[in-house]
Formats: C-alpha cells, structure tokens, sequence
C-alpha cells in the first residue's frame, strides 16, 4: 500500500516536467510579453526589466534555469504583482478557492446524491424523471449563465442574498450554487446509473430474501457499488472545482486563485501562469490518486499492482 | 395427518410485456406460473423439475414474494402469507429462505463471509455482541468450512465453497422451508455431488422441509419423497419420488426421463427415448388446451381442446393428461 503510495508520486514528477515544458514555450508563443501591457515605459526601462528578470537570455536557458528554480521549490517572482512571489500569490489566494471549492463540492454531493439515488428507487417514473430533467438542464446551463441568473432572482430581485463579494457566511451561498450545480447533474446521472445497476444485480435479490428492510438493502448492499461511477468522478470533479472556478470567483468578485490566474494569463505573467498550471495539475494529480484509493476501499476486488 | 408447512393454492404468476418507447402498449402477458397447486408437509422434500424457462425459478421467487403473485394464495404454517403486508411478512422471512442458483451472483462482492453471515442475525434480532461471531463460526463449521475463512471476501472461494456460503447465509436464521432454486446447477460436476451430500446432511441434521428446485431428474430424484413435474407454468405430474422415476404417467415426464444417460455404455446404446420436436411453446403464447400437446408424439386431436386437471391415478400420484388411463 505505501508502496503503491510511493511509486504513484514518484510518477507525478515526468508528468509535471511534460506539463511545465509545454506550457513555459506555449506562453511564449503569446504575442506580447509582461511589461508591454498598458503602462508606458521607455526602451531603457524596459531592457533594465527584462535584464533583472533574465527575459533577455536565450529562450533554452531561460527554461533550464525556470526548471532548475522549480525543482529548488522556488515558482519565481510575479512580474506584474511583485510584491509577492509566486508562491507567496498561491499561499495567499489558494485558501479562498479551496474553501470555495469545497462549498462547491458539499452542494453536489448532496444535490446529486439525494437526486440521484431516489431517482434510481423507481425508475421510469415521476421521481426518476423529475430529478433527472432538472440533472438535464444543471448539465446544459453553463455557470456564466447560471451565476447571473440567480443573482438576478434571489439578489436583485428578492433581495435575500448578497449580489457579489466574500466576506460573511451569506456571501457565499450563491457561488457555491454556481459552482455546484453542474457538477450536482452529473454526480446524479451517475449515481442513478450506478444504483441501476447494482439493484439489478442477484445479490441484492439474496438480501431482499434475508427480510432486510428495502432501506437497509439500497444503504448497506447497493450504495457501496452503486457509487463507484460517482467516486470515479470524484477526483477530476474535486481538482476541477477547486481549480476552476475563475468563472465564478469573476462572476461573484472572490479573491481567489481562479480570478489571480485568469489575470496572470491576460498580463503575460510568465511565471505566475506556470506556477498556477504546475500547482493546479500537482492538485489534480493528488485528487486522482486519492480517488483510486477510495476506488480500493470501496470494492476490496481492487488490488495495488 | 398434520397440515401442510406450504400450501400454493392456484398460484398465478403473469408478467405484463409492454413494447415501445413513447406510446407504451400491452404486447401480452407472459404466464410463468399459471394455477399451481401444491402442498409441502413439514419434514418432506419436494423435488420440482421442469426446463428452462416453465417457471420454476419464478414459482420459488413469488412463495418468498421476491416477485408479486398475479393469483391464487400462498399458506405457511397454516396462515395465508399472500395477504400479509410487507412489515409483516418480513416477520415471516426468517422461516422461510432461498438458496439461489448462482453462487457467484448472489452475494455481495462488498461484503466478507462474516457480514453476510452476520447480518441477517443481527437484523432479526437472532445474536448480538459475542453470539454474533460464535453463530457465524457455527454456521460455517456447519457448512464444512473452516472459519477462519470468515473475513475473506467471496471472490476469494471457489464455486463450491461460495455455494456453502450461501446455504449457511440461508440457514443461518434456522429457517422452518428452505427452498433451493437449482442449488447446483451453476457447479461443476464433480462438486455438485458435494452440495447435495451437505444440503442431504443438514436436512437430517436440521429437520429441515426442502423445496429443490432442479431441471436434472437424477439430482432431484437423489433427494426427494415426493417429484414435481412443471411444464410451462403448469404441474404435470405429481407423486412420491421413486413412482414418478420408475413408473411416469405424463408423456413429458417419460420423455425428460428417458433423457437421462445411463452409466453403463452397453445399456446406453440400447436406452429407448421418448424424442420430442420443437421448442417448448413461449409462455406469451401458450397453446391451446394441454400446453404439452404440439409436442406429444401421443398427442390427439382432443388435447387441443380443454387443459386437462391433475387426476388421480393411485398411491399419491397424480398426472395432467387426458389419456392417463391408456398411458
């Protein structure tokens, strides 16, 4: 086991190496560089920038020596926030999006769950249809929709929740909807489908015949395989809410890594755009290796090899 | 003579077929189990035997009401089960268990010998605390396994073995009938022999009164005082073990008979059979008058016309065939 352990993050290192040499000569590709923005600066200043930073070196050592920082723990400075470095903008702005994201992950579990597993009890029926046409259109309203809609509703409106900021528990209802809401339909498709099947299956016949109650046969027999599908998912859902939820964090004004990103890419902030990259997949990788653990867990037919 | 623990009364078991996606329609309806009546005194076993798809398996399902009866009435101990609403009949359940056909799918693969054995237990209130791990070691020294197997999950045994497992799953609530839906069929040869020695044993050991469920005569024969011959939803046949062998009325019965191999390869060259043409005909669409008759090399035209009863003819047997007295 903790040998699998080992052995799965030893392989994140080729993947991440892939994912930074990708990126650092995409970026560069951009027309444009980090300090021709907006900002009039002379010729003189700007060679003096480019010199402190080393943007005037020969584009393969510059990646040699951004490799080399990388593997010493140090993501570079920020070149349009250099108050902070790179890693310090994560420290900072991380938090937000994480919790955020966790709100996210809360309001499609339960959502999805609920939706899901009562819709799998009958199937082909009013309580199978009814959640899985709000499932439909949860999937088919894209969150820059969604967000604006319900502001106008429940802010504008009704005026019950606040339009926009992150400060008080209030705040953040509504972005935690936004962002849950898609991720709430797929979690029921799945989890309707996996119930499905799992009900189907003769050993839940076997514990029918044992005179369990029909609640204990779906809690304790079928739950267990029927949300396979839903932890399989699990782990690019939870990376994909921690880290993408830049449409929200703009939609809603949160100060989270999302909106710094999306930032750093329109300002051609070099380094702040691989740092987010490297940490964001580093959280996607880690969240996929937790999943097939969980995977492990759940059906003990799953063997570490 | 003392009442019946199982008593079916014209048990009628039809499944509607519906066809189309938007506009759903009745095609028809499946008649799996179609008036069955039959009694199982305590301490007997009744062989049922039939081919595939004459509602054997849905006959055990619907006496446990793991599907609805379309019909007619389900006694146990001397009380119409049928009727019971479902809080109720869960009381009954522990008395009454299956042993299912398939060892390899009707147990959870989630879930170690120990919580499949222990849990319907502790769900009826049967053990708790340290009972619970003495019972479940019991059941499987009962079983002819060894218990320190008990946390191993079911992939871990072999078809033989997991077939222990579910005979001790439906034993362990000490059930009064046990029905057994083709215990061994999904086994091999050489360990099918096996089961029915142990299902033979714990009868004995037990008391136990046994439904077995078979379509291999010979198997059904082994165990049974008394044979059932089901044909499309219909008994044919009905009597003590070694007359409904040795001597079978019902032209079916004759032909499932003298398909029996005999293990002796000069006898064998020379074994007369009874050759039947077609398939059955499908439940959907059963033929008029004796279900039997498209197939019966002694067929008349009369058979056509009316479904022959269940008539007596002498020492307990019974058979459905309007030429009983000329067969």
């Amino acid at each position: 086991m903790l040998k699998y352990i080992i052995r799965r993050l030893l392989g994140f290192v080729p993947t991440l190496f892939v994912i930074a040499t990708i990126v650092f000569f995409l970026i560069r590709l951009a027309p444009g560089g980090p300090f021709d923005a907006d900002r009039n600066v002379s010729d003189e200043v700007l060679r003096n920038l480019e010199a402190y930073y080393r943007l005037d070196a020969p584009l393969h050592e510059q990646y040699f020596r951004y490799l080399w920082d990388v593997l010493h723990g140090d993501l570079g400075p920020s070149f349009e926030k250099p108050s902070r470095t790179v890693s310090e903008w994560i420290a900072y702005r991380f938090p937000v999006s994480l919790e955020l994201g966790l709100y996210g992950l809360a309001v499609a579990l339960v959502l999805g769950l609920c939706a899901g597993i009562t819709a799998s009890l009958r199937p082909n029926t009013l309580t199978d249809h009814g959640p899985m046409t709000f499932a439909m259109a949860g999937i088919c309203i894209p969150n820059f929709v969604l967000g604006p809609l319900l502001v106008l509703a429940l802010s504008i409106h009704l005026g019950w929740l606040p339009v926009s900021g992150w400060e008080y528990p209030e705040d953040k209802i509504l972005p935690a909807i936004t962002l849950g809401v898609p991720y709430a339909a797929y979690i029921a498709r799945l989890s309707r489908g996996g119930m499905l099947e799992v009900l189907s299956q003769d050993f839940i016949r076997t514990a029918r015949a044992k005179g369990l109650s029909e609640a204990r046969v779906v809690l304790r027999h079928a739950l267990r395989g029927g949300i396979q599908p839903v932890v399989a998912f699990l782990g690019p859902a939870t990376a994909g809410l921690i880290t993408g939820s830049f449409v929200v964090e703009n939609i809603f004004q949160i100060p989270g890594l999302g909106s710094e990103f999306v930032g750093a890419a329109l300002h051609r902030d070099y380094t702040m755009i691989l740092g987010t990259v490297l940490f964001f997949a580093a959280l996607i990788l880690l969240f996929n290796l937790l999943v097939d653990l969980a995977q492990a867990w759940l059906d003990p037919r799953v063997r570490y090899e | 003579m003392t009442r019946p623990l199982l008593e079916l009364r014209e048990l009628r078991v039809h499944f509607p077929v519906y066809a189309g996606l938007v506009r759903r329609r009745l095609l028809g309806t499946v008649r799996a189990v179609d008036g069955v009546s039959l009694d199982v005194a305590p301490g007997e076993t009744v062989g049922l035997v039939g081919e595939s798809g004459c509602g054997k398996s849905t006959l055990a399902r619907a006496v446990v009401r793991l599907v609805p009866c379309t019909g007619g009435t389900v006694g146990f101990e001397g009380r119409e089960i049928s009727a019971l609403r479902e809080p109720a009949f869960r009381a009954i359940r522990p008395r009454l268990q299956l042993i299912f056909q398939d060892p390899y799918a009707s147990l959870n693969p989630r879930m170690t010998v120990f919580d499949a054995l222990a849990e319907p237990l502790r769900v009826h209130g049967l053990a708790d605390g340290r009972d619970v791990l003495r019972r479940v070691s019991d059941l499987m020294e009962l079983v002819g396994l060894a218990p320190r197997f008990m946390r191993k999950y079911p992939h871990e045994f072999s078809g033989g073995q997991r077939q222990r497992i579910a005979i001790a799953r439906a034993l362990a609530l000490e059930p009064k009938l046990v029905i057994a839906d083709e215990p061994v069929s999904a086994l091999d040869v050489s360990v099918q022999a096996q089961i029915l020695n142990l299902i033979a044993r714990l009868r004995e050991q037990m008391g136990l009164t046994l439904l077995f469920i078979a379509h291999d005569l010979s198997v059904v024969h082994y165990l049974s005082h008394r044979i059932a011959v089901m044909y499309l939803g219909r008994l044919v046949e009905l009597g003590p073990a070694g007359e409904v062998f040795h001597r079978p009325r019902h032209p079916y019965t004759r032909a499932l008979i003298s398909a029996i191999p005999v293990p002796d390869p000069v006898r064998e060259k020379t074994r007369q059979r009874v050759a039947l043409h077609d398939e059955p005909a499908s439940p959907l669409n059963p033929p008029s008058g004796c279900p039997f008759h498209p197939r019966c090399p002694w067929a008349q035209p009369r058979c056509a016309e009316t479904v022959p009863p269940l008539e007596s003819c002498g020492d307990g047997h019974q058979a459905a065939c309007i030429r009983l007295d000329q067969m």
